[in-house]
C-alpha cells in the first residue's frame, strides 16, 4: 500500500477519545474481563476474610459473632457478589487453563466455552439469591 | 524455553497457584458440604489437624502469589506511569506480605502438633 496515501488518510481520521460503549466486545471477551473485575474484588476481599477467619477460630463467641454477620441484608448483599466473583473467576480460571493446554483452542468451542463459563457463574449467583431469599 | 525467560515464571506460578486454589476450594466445600452442620467446635477441630493447617497455609501462600501475579497483570496495563506503577507494587508487596504473616500466625495458633 502507498504509505502516503489511504494510510495517512485513515490515521488522520482515528478517533481522539475512547468511548467505551461503542466497543464491540466479543463473548469470549466478556469471559475475560469479567475474570479480571472478579479477580480484584476477589484480591480486595482478601483481609476482610482472613479478619473473619481470626474471629471464626477465636471462641465460640467470637465465632457466633462471624455468623450474625450475614444478618444484615448489606453484608449478603456483599457476599453474593463475592461468591459470583469466586464462581465466574473458578469457572473461567478452568477454561484459561484448557485453553492452555490447547484443549477447545479453535475459535468456535472458544466461544461455546466463553458462553458457558459466564452463565455457569450466572447460575451459580441465582441458586445463592434463591438460597438466600428462602 | 528457560524458567528465566520474561515473565514464564509469572506465568507458570499463575496456573499453579490457580490449580492448587481450585482443587482446595473443591475439598473445603466437599468437607464443609457433608457432615454435621458447622459450628464452632467442628471448625476449630477442624483446623487443629497439621493435614488441614497446612493445607490452609498453602492456600492463603498460593493466594497471595496469585493476587501477586494478577494485580500486577491488571497494574501494567492500566498504570502507565512507571514512578506511580512502581510505588503501587511496593505498597501491594508489603500488603500482601503482611496478609501472609497474619494468616500464618492464626493457623499456627489452632494447629495441635
Amino acid at each position: 500500500m502507498d504509505k502516503t496515501g489511504p494510510l495517512m488518510l485513515t490515521k488522520t481520521r482515528r478517533p481522539k477519545y475512547l468511548n467505551v460503549l461503542k466497543i464491540y466486545l466479543p463473548v469470549t471477551g466478556v469471559a475475560s474481563i469479567l475474570h479480571r473485575i472478579s479477580g480484584v474484588l476477589l484480591f480486595l476481599s482478601i483481609p476482610f476474610l482472613i479478619y473473619a477467619l481470626s474471629l471464626s477460630l477465636r471462641s465460640p463467641e467470637s465465632f457466633a459473632q462471624v455468623t450474625s454477620f450475614f444478618d444484615n441484608m448489606f453484608m449478603r448483599a456483599f457476599s453474593l457478589i463475592l461468591l459470583y466473583s469466586l464462581a465466574h473467576h473458578f469457572f473461567a480460571g478452568i477454561r484459561f487453563l484448557l485453553l492452555d493446554l490447547d484443549v477447545g483452542i479453535d475459535l468456535k468451542t472458544a466461544r461455546a466455552s466463553a458462553l458457558g463459563v459466564i452463565l455457569a457463574g450466572l447460575l451459580v449467583f441465582v441458586l445463592a439469591v434463591v438460597g438466600v431469599l428462602l | 524455553m528457560s524458567i528465566r525467560a520474561q515473565g514464564m515464571r509469572a506465568w507458570l506460578l499463575q496456573r499453579l497457584s490457580g490449580a492448587y486454589i481450585g482443587l482446595y476450594l473443591l475439598i473445603a466445600l466437599f468437607t464443609l458440604g457433608t457432615g454435621p452442620a458447622l459450628d464452632y467446635t467442628r471448625w476449630h477441630h477442624l483446623l487443629s489437624q497439621p493435614v488441614v493447617s497446612i493445607a490452609s497455609l498453602l492456600f492463603f501462600f498460593f493466594i497471595l502469589i496469585h493476587a501477586w501475579v494478577g494485580i500486577r497483570d491488571v497494574l501494567l496495563d492500566y498504570v502507565q506511569l512507571t514512578a506511580l506503577r512502581f510505588s503501587i507494587l511496593i505498597v501491594l508487596a508489603l500488603g500482601l506480605l503482611t496478609m501472609g504473616i497474619w494468616v500464618s500466625m492464626i493457623l499456627f495458633s489452632v494447629v495441635r502438633l
